[in-house]
């Protein structure tokens, strides 16, 4: 392959740089009945399952079909998108927050036409290109990090265990069954660059095995006080380590028992690696939330301390997810989110009726906020 | 006929969710094809060496990329992450594999000539491979070499009129929910203000300057369909400070059951039929509703927005016309010291621009921040390590019952002496007068 300048002069970077430009402005991409209508919607209507009308109140109507997408997408995919844009909304595509991708026309007879070509397309192996669905009461899709396909810190795979799972919940993607909204997310190490503390149902990767120790490199690679101070507990501190050909070197020893396995060590230092097949796996936190209806805001919590990577498709994950979401759709009262629905039962029952052990894990220990977690009534069910 | 052989990346094919293995194979095999002669400025076998080593990964259970990696832009700190296989010998066409993250377009809305462009770039410089879109809302280019960064990027700046988000100890690239583009509850224009902060402080956004990563989320309404309450260090909630708007024909519409509850959002299972004070007034978390002689009436000033009888009726009820939004602050995950939710801190503010009496908020909250937060301390630490007193302080806002849940439970209260009439200075000898030793 020959190499193609773009004009780029290496040799002079400041040559007609252009930089600090930002984003393109949102508005040059609108579709025509939203840029005419925006602020002035008057009410919207699910009309099926990833079907939306929203109507203005200059008479105008957008009909949305909303398609789940995995996040990691190829070119080729994305020039489907744009070629089912093309035929169809006139050259417009949206995406969402939850890497669903949005298809609006301004007619309901185009509705139908859409569908079907969305319906119709599916991957080689079978899979579904364009699911529709992610609305109302039911799953929509998950949102997730990177791991192990392009990131150096993950306790399992993302794409893989939101594929494993997806599957699994897919009928709840695809109808609106449940008592209200329900959010799965994932991140694949404690980092959670997805923000997953929030949600209904959290998938986590987790270690559990303090880093190992590169003694020969660790002083060359790392900042040594960066890494003592990067320890949350205090676990690190500096040593001098005698190598297996008697060379002294400086490194850092760790106090394993006060390992919380968080990794921020091996963030500031390359030369401390915790990943392991397996110490690595997959915690399940429930019951947090980031809408202010009704009830405030609600982190998640852990409901289930460990479980291993089974790869591919991770099933002990998948079932008790499944378990989970099908005890709250008979449980809780319409418009109970999954952490107010177990809060009203009490988290003892919770444990009880999902058939999930509690293990000592589960207690709270860190920090102050622990204390607020005991129970601090009489009050309680057997 | 695949590089190499991927028997447990092959079972997550089957199963009706769009499976990202098959969507990675028909981009190696697009690449290997090369039907339309392309100079691949990459490995032509990137995305075969990908699948490679995310099987591998599979089988070890580890992953197999290695530590960061300083490269980047020239003149920039951020919007380009290194990251380099572990394994090149077997994986050459993945050695070296950055990442470039390219700030997206406030409320996510394209062009299809926008993204074929970014497509037709991405694959001739890069791997073909993206995520639509990164948790923070950026469009991830995954995958190229470091020769690569400078030519992407001058043909996003030249030719397509784009720039990099942010990464690293930057303000992160901003996002923002639908907003008023196509939702009716949007209390603010999410797009704009998102876009004007994002185009304002775009040296904050480049150059790291912070102790650690900044975020701004922009939820239109308290639904947070964003998260930012969750997930921003500066979190902009939209908000109305007047009365719901009810239309009386349309309750008695959802009451009659002429018009579907929730706008259909519980279709899918039979509830009954739908009942206004089982499912509105008793759940309204303030009691601030009556329905009584077939009228609904609010007590406005006991409602505190919180949107359900607005999702259930969104025919009958609509926000207020004094619009606005909360500002919350100090949003994180728990990386390190616990995950903590945004705390209130300007209960109302207009959103309107040029945005002044907001862009002085976020200033003196960088102000103290950069002044006083630790390295990679998040905003929520500093404010937990100084206290909200600080906080306040620092921005020059009023104390007010709205910031806090409840008083404090202590009586433990840090008097300062100019609060203490005649201050703290006395005179031991002159109080030995009156009390023996």
């Amino acid at each position: 392959m020959a190499f193609v300048s773009s004009g780029y002069n290496p040799d002079k970077p400041m040559e007609n740089r252009i930089t600090d430009i930002g984003p393109r402005k949102y508005d040059e991409f609108y579709p025509e009945v939203i840029a005419k209508n925006k602020g002035k919607w008057l009410y919207h209507e699910i009309l099926d399952p990833g079907v939306l009308v929203h109507v203005s109140e200059t008479g105008d109507e957008v009909y949305t079909v909303r398609v789940g997408g995995a996040r990691l997408m190829s070119v080729t995919h994305i020039r489907e998108i744009c070629e089912i844009a093309d035929k169809h909304c006139g050259g417009h595509v949206r995406f969402t927050t939850r890497n669903n991708i949005e298809f609006m026309v301004d007619n309901k007879e185009k509705l139908e036409p859409l569908k079907n070509d969305l319906k119709n397309r599916k991957f080689n192996g079978g899979s579904l290109k364009f699911p529709i669905g992610g609305t109302g009461a039911g799953i929509t899709n998950i949102i997730h990090t990177q791991g192990w396909i392009h990131c150096h810190t993950p306790a399992t795979d993302a794409s893989g265990t939101v594929k494993a799972a997806m599957d699994v919940l897919y009928d709840d993607f695809t109808s609106m069954r449940l008592p209200a909204h329900l959010r799965v997310s994932m991140a694949c190490c404690l980092n959670m660059c997805g923000a997953v503390h929030c949600s209904d149902i959290a998938i986590l990767g987790y270690h559990r095995k303090p880093p190992m120790l590169d003694h020969e490199y660790l002083d060359k690679m790392c900042e040594i006080p960066l890494a003592v101070s990067a320890c949350p507990t205090a676990a690190i501190k500096p040593a001098k380590v005698k190598l297996a050909n008697g060379k002294e070197v400086k490194s850092v020893v760790i106090k394993n028992e006060r390992c919380m396995f968080c990794g921020n060590c091996y963030t500031m230092c390359p030369s401390m690696p915790l990943a392991d097949d397996v110490g690595d796996g997959i915690v399940l936190m429930a019951g947090g939330k980031v809408s202010n209806r009704i009830s405030a805001p609600k982190f998640s919590k852990v409901v289930v301390a460990f479980i291993p990577n089974e790869m591919p498709r991770w099933p002990t994950m998948t079932d008790t997810i499944k378990r989970m979401v099908d005890v709250y759709a008979k449980g809780a009262n319409k418009y109970e989110r999954f952490g107010e629905w177990a809060e009203r039962i009490g988290w003892e029952r919770f444990f009880d009726i999902c058939e999930l052990d509690f293990t000592h894990h589960l207690i709270d220990d860190f920090r102050d906020p622990a204390y607020y977690t005991w129970r601090q009534t009489s009050q309680f069910k057997f | 006929m695949a590089k190499h052989e991927t028997p447990l990346l092959d079972q997550l094919e089957s199963g009706p969710w769009p499976s990202f293995v098959s969507d990675l194979k028909q981009e190696a095999e697009s690449r290997a094809k090369n039907e339309k002669n392309m100079e691949y400025q990459i490995p032509v076998d990137a995305v075969d060496d990908l699948l490679g080593v995310l099987e591998l990964s599979y089988k070890h259970g580890r992953t197999h990329w290695k530590h960061g990696g300083i490269v980047g832009v020239f003149g920039y700190g951020g919007g380009v992450i290194g990251r380099y296989c572990d394994q090149p010998e077997m994986f050459p066409g993945v050695a070296h594999f950055h990442t470039m993250r390219v700030n997206q377009p406030a409320g996510k809305f394209y062009t299809t000539e926008y993204l074929n462009n970014l497509c037709d770039l991405w694959e001739f410089r890069g791997s073909g491979i993206t995520n639509m879109h990164g948790s923070t809302g950026d469009i991830i280019l995954i995958g190229t070499e470091t020769r690569q960064l400078e030519e992407v990027f001058y043909e996003l700046t030249h030719t397509y009129n784009q720039d990099l988000g942010g990464s690293g100890s930057n303000l992160r690239t901003p996002a923002d929910c639908i907003g008023q583009a196509r939702c009716e509850y949007a209390c603010y224009d999410t797009q704009a203000i998102c876009h004007e902060l994002t185009q304002e402080y775009q040296d904050e956004l480049h150059r790291p300057a912070f102790p650690y990563k900044f975020k701004f989320k922009f939820d239109g309404c308290p639904n947070c369909c964003v998260a930012s309450i969750a997930r921003s260090d500066m979190s902009y909630i939209g908000t109305w400070r007047d009365e719901i708007r009810i239309d009386a024909e349309a309750v008695k519409g959802y009451v009659g059951g002429e018009i579907p509850s929730n706008a259909g959002a519980h279709s899918g299972r039979d509830w009954g039929p739908f009942d206004i004070q089982k499912e509105v007034i008793d759940l309204c978390p303030t009691g601030c509703m009556i329905y009584e002689n077939d009228e609904l009436k609010i007590n406005n000033k006991e409602c505190t927005r919180c949107m359900h009888c607005i999702n259930v009726m969104p025919r009958a009820l609509r926000i207020g016309n004094d619009r606005g939004c909360s500002i919350l602050v100090g949003a994180k995950a728990p990386i390190l010291d616990g995950a903590q939710m945004g705390s209130l801190l300007v209960p109302f503010i207009k959103v309107e621009e040029p945005y002044d009496e907001i862009k002085e908020v976020i200033e003196n909250v960088w102000d103290w921040w950069m002044e006083e937060g630790k390295n990679r301390e998040r905003l929520g630490e500093l404010i937990k390590r100084q206290g909200f007193q600080k906080l306040l302080e620092m921005t020059n806002i009023k104390a007010v019952p709205q910031h806090v849940q409840e008083p404090r439970s202590n009586p433990y209260i840090f008097w300062r002496e100019d609060e203490v009439e005649g201050g703290w200075e006395r005179d031991v000898v002159e109080y030995r007068k009156h009390h023996q030793r």
